[in-house]
């Protein structure tokens, strides 16, 4: 009883000394961001993949394969490596924030590729007959897919998306790499220097991320039923 | 192949067809199809076809399954390429692709057989978007053009709901609507009935027959001979992609000339 109030009380000392939570928000931040920024360069590729341009498609299909295929802690790192101290290719003047613009970088370009084959996963659900359709009343190509293929294809793409985006929340975490202060780098400080909770460390980070991951889980589940396009 | 050699004259319009009333401006070539050839691979779907359709007129397209007949349909709303030959529409030669295909692709309303009404958007929304988003046309004009269309082919007050709340024969006369928005110069029809329950077939026939009335041009593949009878000037016998033989529907029903109509008449009118 005596050992396990003293662990207790050591916990909160580790605590009161690392911001956890603070921690945690730069990881739900990157992972906000990172989220637009994937979805639209995911969307752009998603359209060249199923445009009628063949260069366009093959563009997109290297796209996806070179970063669907690459270690995400590899582009990190190159980003950080070659880009920003190589190249020196700021994003802000500031210091901190450059690392954090360019991990949002490194985490858009790497999940654009998985949100680009999610939402051409929805594209499949799509009957061939709604884009005739589109072509035969006269819209062309990128009209068809703005009003017709796209918001069909997105409502059936909510439950694959939302594992990309849930895959993201965690990936997150390879932000370390860029030195930004999220909280995978927080957590390895912590068991550097609190070795004695080491325990109550672990279960701590992986309690936050459950708490970030498990509403992102829910509201997809609800979305692609509520949104499902009846046929 | 048969021993039949298709035609490549363009039939004069049914003098004896009961329905068609005299019609404005017929005569000029409003579809043109000149030694068109498609292939699907090795196969050989549209053989060297030559088909006229004036303005005004209504073509009939019967044929076995598989003889190429939606093929044609796609060929000459561009859905589908061709591999040799011409397609004009009105005149103008169909550009292959971009902007000023979509453009004349306008011209030609096409009715699929799956109606093919856009899933995630309500009836009302279906008939605005082409005028809206092709023309240009304000979504208040879109709209009044919308209702009245809707009001003419009997489903206006479906205006709010989605394509899955509405049964079979209400979707194919939306697609009817959605396609007449874009003020087309010819309508083709796909086997328009052949995805509906026999007690809603009716309801579209008509709608078909009353546009044919007031002077549309349309090509239709069916095999309801009731409408042929009723509202075409011409049926057109497709066999193996090639037009093996045309003919007044009357002439046609009752006296084809070619083997391959007659066992074909055979078939489905033993049915
Ligand atoms: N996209 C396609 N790819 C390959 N073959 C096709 C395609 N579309 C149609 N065909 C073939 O072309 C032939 C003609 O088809 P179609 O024009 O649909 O005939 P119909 O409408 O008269 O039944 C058929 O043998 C069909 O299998
Ligand atoms: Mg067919």
């Amino acid at each position: 009883m005596d050992l396990l109030s003293e662990y207790f009380q050591s916990y909160l000392t580790a605590l009161e000394t690392y911001d956890v939570v603070a921690a945690l928000w730069v990881n739900i931040q990157l992972t906000f961001w990172a989220f637009l920024c994937a979805l639209a360069l995911g969307t752009v590729l998603a359209l060249m993949r199923i445009s009628p341009v063949p260069s366009f498609q093959w563009a997109g299909a290297a796209y996806v394969n070179i970063f669907r295929n690459t270690p995400l802690t590899i582009i990190m790192t190159f980003c950080i490596l070659v880009l920003v101290f190589q190249l020196q290719l700021n994003l802000s003047d500031d210091f901190d924030f450059n690392f954090f613009l360019w991990a949002i970088v490194g985490l858009s370009v790497y999940h654009a590729a998985f949100f680009c084959e999610a939402i051409r996963s929805g594209v499949n659900t799509v009957p061939l007959g709604q884009a005739e359709a589109a072509r035969a009343i006269g819209l062309s190509f990128l009209p068809a897919a703005r009003y017709v293929v796209l918001p069909q294809a997105f409502r059936g793409a909510i439950a694959p998306m939302g594992n990309t985006l849930i895959a993201l929340a965690k990936n997150t975490t390879v932000a370390t790499v860029a030195s930004v202060p999220e909280a995978a780098g927080l957590m390895k400080t912590m068991i550097e220097f609190r070795p004695d909770v080491i325990m109550a460390i672990f279960a701590t980070f992986a309690l936050g991320f459950v708490v970030i991951v498990i509403p992102i889980g829910l509201l997809t589940t609800w979305l692609s039923k509520k949104l499902a396009v009846a046929r | 192949m048969t021993s039949d050699t298709p035609h490549s004259q363009p039939v004069p319009a049914a003098s004896g067809a009961p329905a068609p009333a005299a019609r404005e401006g017929a005569g000029q070539p409003l579809v043109q199809l000149k030694d068109v050839n498609k292939h699907f691979g090795d196969l050989h779907v549209l053989r060297n076809i030559n088909l006229e359709v004036r303005k005004g007129e209504v073509v009939v397209v019967i044929g076995p399954s598989g003889s190429g007949k939606s093929t044609l349909c796609r060929a000459i709303n561009r859905l589908e390429t061709i591999d040799d030959g011409e397609i004009l529409i009105d005149g103008t030669r169909l550009p292959s692709e971009g902007k000023q295909l979509a453009r004349l692709r306008a011209d030609v309303g096409m009715v699929f057989q799956s109606f093919n009404l856009f899933a995630h958007k309500s009836i009302l929304e279906n008939v605005t978007l082409g005028p809206v988003k092709v023309k240009g046309t304000k979504p208040a004009a879109a709209k009044e053009l919308a209702m009245s269309l809707l009001k003419r082919v009997g489903v206006d007050n479906q205006a709010g709901k989605l394509p899955a709340q509405l049964s079979g024969g209400q979707q194919q006369r939306v697609a009817i609507a959605r396609a007449l928005a874009m003020k087309p110069k010819v309508m083709l029809f796909d086997e328009p009935t052949s995805a509906l329950d026999p007690e809603m077939i009716n309801e579209v026939l008509d709608t078909m027959v009353g546009l044919a009335k007031e002077g549309m041009t349309m090509i239709v593949v069916t095999h309801e001979m009731g409408f042929a009878r009723k509202a075409a000037d011409r049926v057109i016998f497709m066999a193996d992609g090639q037009i093996v033989e045309q003919a007044t529907p009357e002439e046609f029903f009752t006296n084809p000339k070619s083997e391959r109509a007659r066992d074909f008449l055979g078939k489905i009118l033993n049915h």
